[in-house]
Order: structure tokens, then C-alpha cells, then sequence
């Protein structure tokens, strides 16, 4: 499945160096998403010191064209913030997402128009993500007549059977006229992604796209995804707080906890050696479905804390099985280590 | 990989009567309410009779026929009024300008009231709080003496009464609608084509207000039916028009020319009874199209009827399923 | 052989539809469950499941006509329809609904929502309800004090114990859970699946957990029944259903399930499940199945025992060895 990645030991600045066009198709640096919470007056009166979210915290991360990369984590990790904000769904409070090599942070909203054609979404909710006024074949044109798309309207009805092909619904003129109510969940879903590949995106965010679909559909919908990835090119960043589809589909994973990314690598190499305590928990306890595979879990106490109250030092140190007494000073930074196989592995633990 | 197209078995969807196109909502709740059936007629019966009024007008109201309060007979229905005029003539000249100040007074209402609710909830932030505040001066002042100041101010006339009417009615109409457009702004569909790249203006013609349409439909018939009475009231009061009958003049006349002490019923209780049944008839409907708006205002769950037992269970069932 | 706690025979739900006919929602679903015992009801959305145990506890609509018998110790108590499960709701049996978590009343304090069945049952009353609502909210991981907090104070975990603290208040023998862990962070799943076991083992008390997560069940549950379009169509011990299922739609379910360590292909099923407001003469999930052949699409099968505490309603379980699949 990565066998277009860079060669394990090459850095990305070296790739830079040898030529733009190994340039990743995304680079986060440094993003920070920090929302202050508001303050009654008598609070300010009081002179309470403000308080804020820091719901992403500093998360630095690369997709490259044709790679998946899975942003897994539980509720307030930071992750759905991230990839509203690299769409510029939410404003980010610092750092640079650069997109084909041009920061879209500096970019004025009235030049996101481009940007919005080549960066797609799919959100999690089928049964929302249509308006349920609008035939399937209004819902594709609309992305088309947005962006002046195709010349005239035969030209664009060409464009919408296409889309609609790629996006597994054959023969397509059986639901051109459908409304989204006569149809279901995974057809939903096709549709929301068939208007977004009428305007043949670079990158698409899907936010967890399967998790409101039937289990027997699912695999339809993440196949899907992945043959994109793989004859388009696309890059896709998927969110997903399901460890097993990110195993199975994802070229990479990143593992983030209370804003941070806390691990990230090779699919297969989180999942199979985890280095950071966080990781190591979370994979235990993820259930398996074969009934004699019963792993003891290592189930952490307590639950993840605000993002408002971000412990000091290392953030995950309070619920750590093996946290040690410079973990309350130190915050680590993600690092490869030696007991990883892949220089493309890192985690952000001082105890690895 | 295609799918073949099929209703799942427990989706059938119970809104589906709302959703069934662009259109047919209004058809399909007349057809599915009876209280909307004959609200509906109500109305049409008194728009009619207002529309043609000219033509149906048994006698010209303008001349008497007959002595001053003359009571009911086989040649007036509805007896006379103090001035000897037939009384079915005046009524309906006076449905006329009633439905007229009513309907238009609505419509500006709805202008102000849908835009104000409309910006307030899609913009928020400042724009809603500054819209809100300015909707909550409306609100607080006294219906009666603003309206009998701008009267006195700007003195007598329809289009003044209609603007009168109209500044006591946005207010509802926009907090409503800023309600729901709020609702609708969080859609994901709406995020969606956000997200695609459309512009504000795409984003609330055709995403926002389709959505609040029937809404918007059941608040301008529950305001119609306010505006008439309003209009009545004010009329009755004397600060209508005076040159021109309307059910709140007809009113006011009876009262000032004793109608009451000469015994003459016919030349009061009519017009109240007009006003009553058309205020009726806007309410059946515009209450049954809200009801056909909130599906889940039916209480399925907490009714004191239990599930019903099947027994014995012959075959596979109770029917012939 | 000891009577089970609780046995569904032969259960049947359906439902009036609003434009005429009506929606066979179970199509006569048997299972029991033993004290101490942790059984799943797995399937999709739309299968039955949660209507199957909404029946159990008598909660349907009044458009819902009910047939089958559901015994507790041997006892019908769907004899008499309402009448006779009335006595058994929350004190026999108790119920968590999917979305406990959110449904909690915002305005009274936890305590009071414990405290509230003991009264109306009648199982407590006053000061020694109080305390032993503290006791549950102790046995279900939250700290007693937190009796006093309002639900809007809790975490999305803290408030899912607290609904099973709720149906555990009058000390019901089974508890009917309604994918209770189905919107919550996995670790946080972890924690409340640990619970149910371990209250399971602890109170013997008899679990149902209808869920549309496999996975969940193969780590929870000892046994489990397969459902689709209202019936079930397997059901055995865990263990059995993933190594020698013997339904296609097991097979496939498990397939379509990925697993963290595991490299086979994930598959989908093509299709969507019957609709359930016309009578099916075939098998319901011919049309999806990998494995269907004529005697699939003019009979339907019957949940027939195919092993020791195996049961399976699918025609290739009658078909010898070497006949065409």
C-alpha cells in the first residue's frame, strides 16, 4: 500500500532538496487552535485569570499525494479541530498550513475559492451531510456551478454521471432524479463524495465517514476511499477515533491525545510496536473480534482531561501506567527512537 | 459495485410527507388535515366575497333603503344600520378593506420581520445582538398608545393604519424566524456547501430559506389572522380611515350611533362574527401547517394506550402479512 | 436442565403503518439468557433487536401488536400483555435505552433520578433509598457524593454509569442494554464493559447487550444470536460464531469487521435488507448472500440446530457434503 513513500532514513528537508516535486501535498507546522472561554462579568470583575481551549496544541504532520494518513484519538483530542482548521472551516491561532507549497493561512478569505476546490470534506453524518431538498442530481451540480465548472449544461451532465460512476453508484442515471430520503446511508455517503470528486480535489478530509453506517457497508465506503488515494493520487486525511480501520486502511497513523500528536508512523508499525504508553493502552483495550483473542486491557483510569486544564509537562502524565517524576517537568517531543524500525516512526515520550 | 435501490424496512419515514417535494406540502396537509380543509375555506370564502364585492353587493351602500335600523327582513338579510344602508352590502364592502389592511400589513411585516430574523440568525454575533435589541425595543412598547400616536401624528388613512399594524407585528416574525435560521445555518448541508466554496448569498437562497419556508408560511397566516383584528380594533377606536368601511368601522359606528340602546343586534354582532370567522380560519390552517412542520409534536410514546397482544398466535400473524 | 432466568419464545412484533398495512418488525425471535450470563444481540440497523427487547419490557407503542411468550423463571409474563409485565418492569427486568446517557433529566440531581424507581417500586423509600442510591453510584464507579450533581456535570462515561446505576436501582435479575457503549471514547467503553462483567459476575445478574458492534460482544459476551430483518439467524457460543459460523450473514459480518492485527481483506455486503411490510417467502438474505442456490429463493429457512447449543437458519446446513453450494 506505500510503496510511493520515501524510502525509510530519508528526511523530508532532503527530499525538499532534491526536487519540488516530492514536496508533500500538505505540511502542518505548528498548528495551534486555541479558543479563550468566555468570562461572566462578575468573573472579570473578579479579575479570574482567562482560561483557554487549547483544543490543538502544537501538531505538526505531512500528507503526501496518493497516502492515507488516519488521525485517531478520542473525543477532545484535537483532531476533527485539526482538519476543520486546515480547510479554514476554523481559524487557527498560529502555525502554517501549507498546501502545494502556498501557506492558506495567510491567504484573504475572498481567495479561498481556489483552495476550496481542490481541498474537500465528507462528514460523518449521511443522513445530514444532503439537503433533503435537493435532488442527487442538484446536490452534484451544485459544487460545479460554484466553480464554473464544465461548459454548458450537457458538458456538466457528463461530469455528474462520471462522478457518480467513481463514486460506486452504477448505473447513475438511476439516482440522478432520487432524493436523498429514498436512499441509503452508504448511497448517501457516495453521493456527498461524488460531489466533492466532480471537482476532482487533491486532497480530501474525510471525517469519520463510516461511523454512522452499517458495519456490511462500511468496507464499501473506506475501498472507495482508498482506490481514490490510489489511481487519483489523492491525498486523504482520514479522522477516525476506530483503531482497526485506521490499521486496515491507513498508509500512516497519528495518534493524538489532548491536541498533541502523541505517536505517528507506518500503519503497521503503530499498531504492531506502539511505543507510547497512551498508544500501548489504547491498543490494548481496543476490542478484537475473535472471541479467543481476549488481551488482558490495560484500561486507564479516569477520563481525558479538558482541553482548558492541559497538565503540565507531559500531558498524558496524570493517566500514565508508567509515568516517572520528570514526566511532570518535561513535554516531550515526537522523536524516533531505536527500539522503532522506521526513521518514519516517532513518538513523543521520554521514556522511549 | 451498485446497490439496488430499497426502502429499508423500519426507515419508512414518518416525515416523508413534509419532504415530498417542492409544491405539494401545502397540498399534502389540507389533504391530511381536515382543520386545515376548512380553515382554508373560511378564508377563501371571505377573500372571494372581498374580491367581489362590487358585483355581489346586493345594494349600494352609499343609499338608503329603508329606515334607520331598519331589523332583518326578506329584503335585508341583515337588516339596516343607522344611516338606513343594507347591512349584508356594507359587510362586505367592509370584508374588502379588512382583508386588505390585514394581508398587507402582514406582507410588510413579513419583509421586515423575516429579514430582520433572517440576518440576526445567520450573521449572529454582533449583527444578532444589535438586531435583537432593536427587536426588543418593538416588543416592549404598548401595542395601543404607540399606535393611537402615530394616528394622531400622521393622521387618518390605509396606508397608515397598514404601517401601524405592521410595526406591532414584525417583532414575533423575526424572533421566529431568527430561531430557525439558526437551526438551519448548524445543518451539515449547509456546512457542506460552505465547504465547497459557496458564497453567503447561494448558501441562504437556496439552503436557508427553503428550509424556513413553511415555517415561514404557517407564521404569515397566523399573522394575517392578527392583523385583522388588530386593523378591527384600531378602526373601532376610531383611528382608521374614516372614508372607507371595514368590519372595526361598522363596529365603531354601532357603538358611537347607540345601537345597542335602539336594540339593533344586526348592526353589531355580523361584523364580530366576520372578524371572529376569519381570525378561525387563519388559525386552523396556519396551526395545522405548523403541526405538519413538527412531526414529533405527536405524542406516540406517552400515550396511555399499552401495545396490543396477539393472541393466539395462529400461523405467523395477526394479519394477512 | 435449570430453567433460565429469562426465555423468549417464538416473539413477534408489528407495527401499524400509518398509510395502512403493517411492518413485521421480529418475525418470531427465541432466546434465553442464565443468571450470571452475558449474551449478545447482534445486527444492523433495521434487524429487530432493539424492538425485540423493547418487547421484552412491554415498552411498545400502541400501534405495536405483540405475540410470543416471554418467560422469567418459567413464568409468562406477556400472558396478559401489559397487566402482567407492569409488576416485572425495573424490579424483574431492567432496561439501559441507547442514548441513556443524554436522556438524563437535566434539572433533577442523579441521586433523585436513583432514588425515583426505589420510591415508585416501592423497593425503598426516604433516607434508606438515599443510601442506597449512594451504594449504586459506589458499585457502578462514581464516588457517592457525586449523588448531589446535576447530569450536566458529568462526563459523557460518568453519565452512561449513572443510567445503568438508574435501571440498577430496584435490583432488577436482568438488564436489557441497548448499545450502551456505542457513543462513547473506546477507553471509556473499556471501563463500561469491564463494569457490566464484572456486575454480571458479582450481582448475577443476566445481561442482554443488543449492539451492532461485534467485536464488542466477542469480548463481553459468552454466546450470542445473529440477527437480520426480524429474525434471528444464528446463534451459539462466540467462540462457534467466528470459527464455524453457519450463516452466510455470521461469515460475512465478521468479514466485514476489520481487525487491528489482522491483513485479510475487509469485505462489504452489496445490497440492503429486505423490507419488512411485505411477507418474505424466501430466504431474507438470498439476495446478499455469496452462497445462495435455488432452495434459497422459493423457502425460508428455519432456525434449526445444527450443534450442541448451535442453532442456524440456513438451507446449506441441510445440504450434504458435496451436493452444489
Amino acid at each position: 500500500m506505500s510503496e510511493d513513500l520515501a524510502t525509510p532514513g530519508t528526511s523530508v528537508a532532503a527530499a525538499q532538496g532534491a526536487g519540488a516535486t516530492d514536496e508533500p501535498l500538505l505540511q502542518v507546522q505548528d498548528l495551534y487552535v486555541t479558543y479563550p472561554v468566555r468570562r461572566s462579568m462578575v468573573q472579570a470583575l473578579r479579575r479570574v485569570p482567562k482560561q483557554y481551549v487549547r483544543a490543538v496544541d502544537g501538531v505538526t504532520f505531512d500528507v503526501r499525494k496518493g497516502e492515507m494518513v488516519a488521525l485517531v484519538g478520542e473525543s477532545g483530542c484535537g483532531k476533527t479541530t485539526t482538519a476543520q482548521s486546515i480547510l479554514r472551516l476554523v481559524e487557527s491561532s498560529s502555525g502554517s498550513i501549507r498546501f502545494q507549497g502556498t501557506d492558506i493561512t495567510k491567504t484573504p478569505n475572498k481567495a479561498l475559492r481556489g483552495y476550496r476546490r481542490r481541498a474537500q470534506i465528507i462528514y460523518q453524518d449521511p443522513y445530514e451531510s444532503l439537503d433533503p431538498r435537493f435532488r442527487v442530481r442538484t446536490t452534484i451540480e451544485e459544487p460545479m456551478t460554484i466553480h464554473g465548472v464544465g461548459k454548458g449544461g450537457s458538458e456538466r451532465h457528463r461530469l455528474m454521471l462520471q462522478a457518480l460512476v467513481r463514486a460506486g453508484l452504477t448505473p447513475p442515471e438511476l439516482y440522478v432524479d432520487r432524493y436523498p430520503h429514498e436512499l441509503s446511508g452508504g448511497q448517501r455517503q457516495r453521493v456527498a463524495i461524488a460531489a466533492s470528486l466532480v471537482l476532482d480535489p487533491d486532497l480530501l478530509v474525510a471525517d469519520e465517514p463510516v461511523s454512522m453506517l452499517d458495519v456490511s457497508v462500511r468496507a464499501g465506503i473506506l475501498a472507495l476511499l482508498d482506490g481514490l488515494r490510489r489511481d487519483a493520487n489523492m491525498g486523504v486525511l482520514m479522522i477516525t477515533h476506530d483503531l482497526s480501520t485506521a490499521a486496515h486502511f491507513a498508509d500512516r497513523i497519528a495518534v493524538m491525545y489532548l491536541g498533541r500528536i502523541v505517536e505517528e508512523g507506518p500503519a503497521k508499525q503503530v499498531v504492531r510496536n506502539p511505543q507510547h504508553p497512551y498508544t500501548r493502552a489504547l491498543l490494548s483495550v481496543v476490542p478484537k473480534r475473535d472471541p479467543r483473542n481476549r488481551t488482558a486491557p490495560q484500561i486507564l483510569r479516569g477520563e481525558t482531561p479538558n482541553p482548558v486544564n492541559v497538565p503540565a509537562g507531559c500531558r498524558f502524565h496524570p493517566r500514565c501506567p508508567v509515568a516517572e517524576e520528570r514526566c511532570k517537568t518535561i513535554d516531550p517531543q515526537l522523536h524516533t527512537a531505536p527500539t522503532m524500525q522506521t526513521e518514519e516512526h516517532q513518538a513523543a515520550c521520554i521514556l522511549v | 459495485m451498485s446497490e439496488t435501490l430499497q426502502l429499508q424496512g423500519e426507515k419508512l419515514d414518518e416525515t416523508a410527507a413534509v419532504k415530498r417535494g417542492r409544491g405539494g406540502f401545502l397540498w399534502q396537509v389540507i389533504k391530511d388535515r381536515p382543520s386545515a380543509a376548512i380553515g382554508l375555506v373560511i378564508v377563501l370564502f371571505f377573500v372571494v366575497i372581498a374580491v367581489f364585492s362590487h358585483w355581489l353587493e346586493p345594494y349600494d351602500i352609499h343609499t338608503q333603503v329603508g329606515p334607520v335600523y331598519g331589523p332583518p327582513s326578506i329584503h335585508h338579510w341583515l337588516g339596516l344600520d343607522d344611516g338606513g344602508i343594507d347591512m349584508t352590502s356594507l359587510l362586505m364592502e367592509g370584508a374588502k378593506v379588512s382583508l386588505i389592511v390585514g394581508f398587507a400589513a402582514t406582507f410588510v411585516a413579513m419583509v421586515i420581520g423575516g429579514g430582520v430574523g433572517m440576518l440576526a440568525g445567520y450573521f449572529g454575533g454582533t449583527t444578532d445582538i444589535v438586531l435583537m435589541r432593536i427587536t426588543d425595543y418593538f416588543l416592549v412598547i404598548p401595542d395601543l398608545p404607540l399606535a393611537i400616536v402615530i394616528a394622531a401624528v400622521w393622521g387618518p388613512g390605509l396606508s397608515h393604519l397598514i404601517f401601524v399594524i405592521a410595526i406591532l407585528l414584525w417583532t414575533g416574525t423575526a424572533r421566529i424566524i431568527r430561531a430557525q435560521v439558526k437551526t438551519v445555518r448548524e445543518r451539515v448541508y449547509v456546512k457542506r456547501s460552505r465547504s465547497l466554496g459557496a458564497r453567503n448569498s447561494r448558501l441562504v437562497f437556496r439552503h436557508v430559506l427553503p428550509q424556513i419556508g413553511p415555517l415561514l408560511i404557517a407564521n404569515t397566516v397566523l399573522t394575517v389572522a392578527i392583523a385583522i383584528f388588530d386593523e378591527t380594533a384600531l378602526s373601532f377606536l376610531g383611528l382608521g380611515d374614516p372614508t372607507r368601511v371595514s368590519w372595526g368601522t361598522i363596529l365603531e359606528h354601532a357603538f358611537d350611533r347607540t345601537a345597542i340602546s335602539a336594540g339593533a343586534w344586526w348592526a353589531i354582532v355580523p361584523a364580530g362574527i366576520c372578524v371572529s370567522l376569519v381570525i378561525m380560519g387563519c388559525y386552523l390552517l396556519g396551526q395545522a401547517i405548523e403541526d405538519a412542520l413538527n412531526p414529533r409534536l405527536k405524542v406516540a410514546h406517552l400515550s396511555i394506550k399499552h401495545f396490543r397482544l396477539v393472541r393466539p398466535l395462529v400461523g405467523r400473524g395477526p394479519d394477512a402479512l | 436442565m435449570t430453567t433460565p432466568l429469562l426465555e423468549v419464545r417464538d416473539l413477534h412484533v408489528w407495527f401499524d403503518l400509518s398509510h395502512g398495512g403493517q411492518l413485521h418488525a421480529v418475525q418470531g425471535t427465541s432466546f434465553s439468557v442464565e443468571a450470571g450470563e452475558r449474551m449478545g444481540l447482534v445486527g444492523e440497523s433495521g434487524c429487530g433487536k432493539t424492538t425485540s427487547i423493547l418487547a421484552v419490557m412491554g415498552l411498545l407503542p400502541p400501534n405495536a401488536s405483540v405475540g410470543g411468550q416471554v418467560l422469567l423463571n418459567g413464568v409468562d409474563i406477556m400472558a396478559e400483555g401489559e397487566d402482567t409485565i407492569r409488576p416485572h418492569r425495573w424490579t424483574d427486568i431492567a432496561m439501559v435505552f441507547q442514548g441513556a446517557m443524554n436522556a438524563l433529566n437535566p434539572v433533577k440531581t442523579v441521586g433523585f433520578q436513583i432514588v425515583e424507581p426505589m420510591e415508585l417500586h416501592e423497593v425503598a423509600e426516604g433516607t434508606a433509598a438515599r443510601r442506597a442510591a449512594g451504594e449504586l453510584l459506589e458499585m457502578v464507579g462514581i464516588p457517592a457524593a457525586a449523588a448531589e450533581r446535576y447530569p450536566h456535570e458529568f462526563s459523557g462515561g460518568m453519565r452512561q454509569r449513572a443510567a445503568l446505576a438508574m435501571a440498577l436501582a430496584c435490583q432488577p435479575k436482568v438488564l436489557l442494554a441497548d448499545e450502551p457503549t456505542t457513543a462513547l471514547d473506546v477507553m471509556v467503553q473499556a471501563q463500561i464493559l469491564e463494569l457490566l462483567s464484572g456486575l454480571a459476575n458479582d450481582l448475577g445478574l443476566a445481561v442482554v447487550l443488543v449492539t451492532h458492534d461485534l467485536p464488542v460482544v466477542a469480548q463481553v459476551c459468552s454466546r450470542a444470536a445473529v440477527m437480520y430483518a426480524g429474525e434471528i439467524v444464528e446463534a451459539g457460543p462466540m467462540d462457534t460464531l467466528f470459527h464455524s459460523p453457519r450463516h452466510p450473514y455470521t461469515r460475512l459480518l465478521f468479514a466485514a469487521t476489520p481487525d487491528l492485527y489482522g491483513d485479510e481483506d475487509v469485505v462489504s455486503i452489496a445490497g440492503t435488507p429486505p423490507r419488512l411490510d411485505r411477507q418474505i417467502d424466501q430466504c431474507p438474505f438470498s439476495p446478499r448472500c455469496d452462497r445462495t442456490f435455488d432452495r434459497c429463493k422459493v423457502e425460508r429457512p428455519v432456525l434449526k440446530t445444527v450443534d450442541v447449543d448451535h442453532r442456524a437458519a440456513c438451507h446449506l446446513n441441510d445440504v450434504p457434503a458435496g451436493a452444489p453450494a
